[in-house]
């Protein structure tokens, strides 16, 4: 009995999108283009019938401050809960956890020296709940237990793209060493360019980004010729988002992978939009 | 190793500083009073009392100028993180459309078409949808 990838998932996040859901706004002018990236999505989804989704993060301000703030964090709860992130919105649905693959997996990246903080207790925002309302929309309960990973884009220094790719990897190799018989989607969120501070807001750069969307499959590597900084410069102050869809690029392993669908559209709220799934080849 | 290239292009890129350790203690109080703004009793508090919430997180003058003017590029030179001062924001009603306009001083609607301008430098090997193999 083995665990199998079945491939990964990667979508942007922005909370916006949430505002669109809630107002049913999926079909108008202006956020169609976006949505249209998701029925092929979603019965890819149905097809490979995923019941755990190990996914790359980065919070906002709601499980983490200034006070303590992890590079990485590996959540090992049995739920994880939502909460308002002070715009008072409605709260997105609590998932069910997996803390015996959480600690397996927290040890073996612990075992290759990725020393990661563990999280017993983790909230978590837009970024690991909108991507789940696009893939399972109106469904009451989420269909696949959560092993959310967050990793810090918001205070400098953030960890390299070349170090997100191996962190990725790592976890690669921890799931193919899980003796469980899950059916295990990645998930990447965040992204693509955008930035929303400074006299540069509203900056995005689709050249970037295509750069990021054919090469992440057959040659993630590529993605970390750059500094961090330089990702900063070329993908705008939120676009190191990116690091988190490097890090899932890596928990899929090197191996060959098809493109299944992909969708890129500009702008939703002020960002540069994305979705991709990527399986095995 | 951090190049020294890399350090400072944290402070090289233009219209942008990147928010690194010295803005982050600049901006502890500012931000810490941000994140506190996760629970509506606060924002309420706020609301009832500016000044006196304002001094119960300690900002400095600096910060407690930025927030009276309502003026976003001073927050960030104050050492505010968005992420934050977003939620200051959504108090007074602002999206990140808002802030983009107060921040580049374009009015809102030619921030918005600035935007959407954008589209347009989209290689169009990569526009829009791409569906690569039947689905089941």
């Amino acid at each position: 009995m083995m665990a199998e990838i079945v491939g990964a998932y990667f979508t942007s996040h922005v909370p916006a999108i949430g505002g669109a859901i809630a107002r049913g706004d999926q079909q108008s002018d202006y956020w169609k283009p976006f949505f249209d990236g998701f029925p092929s999505v979603r019965k890819w989804i149905e097809e490979v019938k995923p019941d755990v989704a190990v996914v790359f993060s980065n919070d906002h301000g709601l499980n983490f401050f200034l006070d303590a703030m992890p590079t990485f964090a590996v959540g090992a709860a049995a739920t994880y809960e939502n909460a308002d992130e002070g715009w008072g919105l409605p709260v997105y649905n609590p998932f069910q956890g997996h803390p015996e693959l959480s600690w397996h997996v927290i040890d073996e990246l612990i075992g290759s020296e990725f020393d990661v903080t563990t999280c017993q207790k983790m909230l978590v925002d837009h970024a690991v709940s909108i991507p789940f309302e696009l893939a399972y929309p109106d469904q009451e309960a989420w269909p696949v237990k959560l092993l959310p990973i967050s990793i810090n884009t918001v205070q400098f220094p953030l960890p390299s793209p070349k170090r997100c790719l191996a962190l990725g990897r790592a976890v690669n190799r921890a799931l193919r060493s899980w003796k469980g018989a899950e059916r295990i989607l990645i998930v990447g969120t965040g992204g693509l360019s955008h930035q929303l501070e400074g006299e540069r807001a509203g900056f995005m750069n689709p050249d970037y980004d295509k750069f990021c969307l054919d090469n992440l499959a057959a040659n993630p590597d590529a993605l970390t010729g750059h500094s961090v900084e330089e990702v900063a410069e070329l993908a705008g102050t939120q676009g190191v988002e990116i690091l988190n869809w490097i890090a899932a690029r890596g928990a899929l392993g090197d191996i060959s992978l098809a493109e299944v669908t992909r969708n890129y559209h500009i702008p939703i709220s002020n960002t540069a939009a994305a979705s991709l799934v990527l399986e095995p080849a | 190793m951090v190049s020294e290239s890399s350090r400072a292009l944290r402070r090289a890129i233009p219209g942008t500083a990147l928010f690194d350790g010295d803005l982050a203690a600049k901006g502890f109080e500012l931000n810490a009073m941000c994140f506190s703004f996760n629970e509506e009793a606060n924002r309420k508090a706020f609301l009832a009392d500016e000044d006196a919430y304002c001094a119960r997180f300690r900002l400095t003058p600096e910060q407690r100028k930025a927030v009276a003017d309502r003026d976003v590029l001073a927050m960030l030179n104050a050492g505010g993180n968005v992420y934050y001062l977003a939620k200051l924001a959504g108090i007074f009603g602002l999206n990140v459309q808002d802030l983009g306009s107060m921040q580049t001083g374009k009015p809102l609607q030619d921030f918005k078409d600035f935007l959407v301008a954008q589209r347009a430098n989209i290689d169009p090997a990569i526009a829009g949808l791409h569906v690569s193999r039947e689905i089941a």
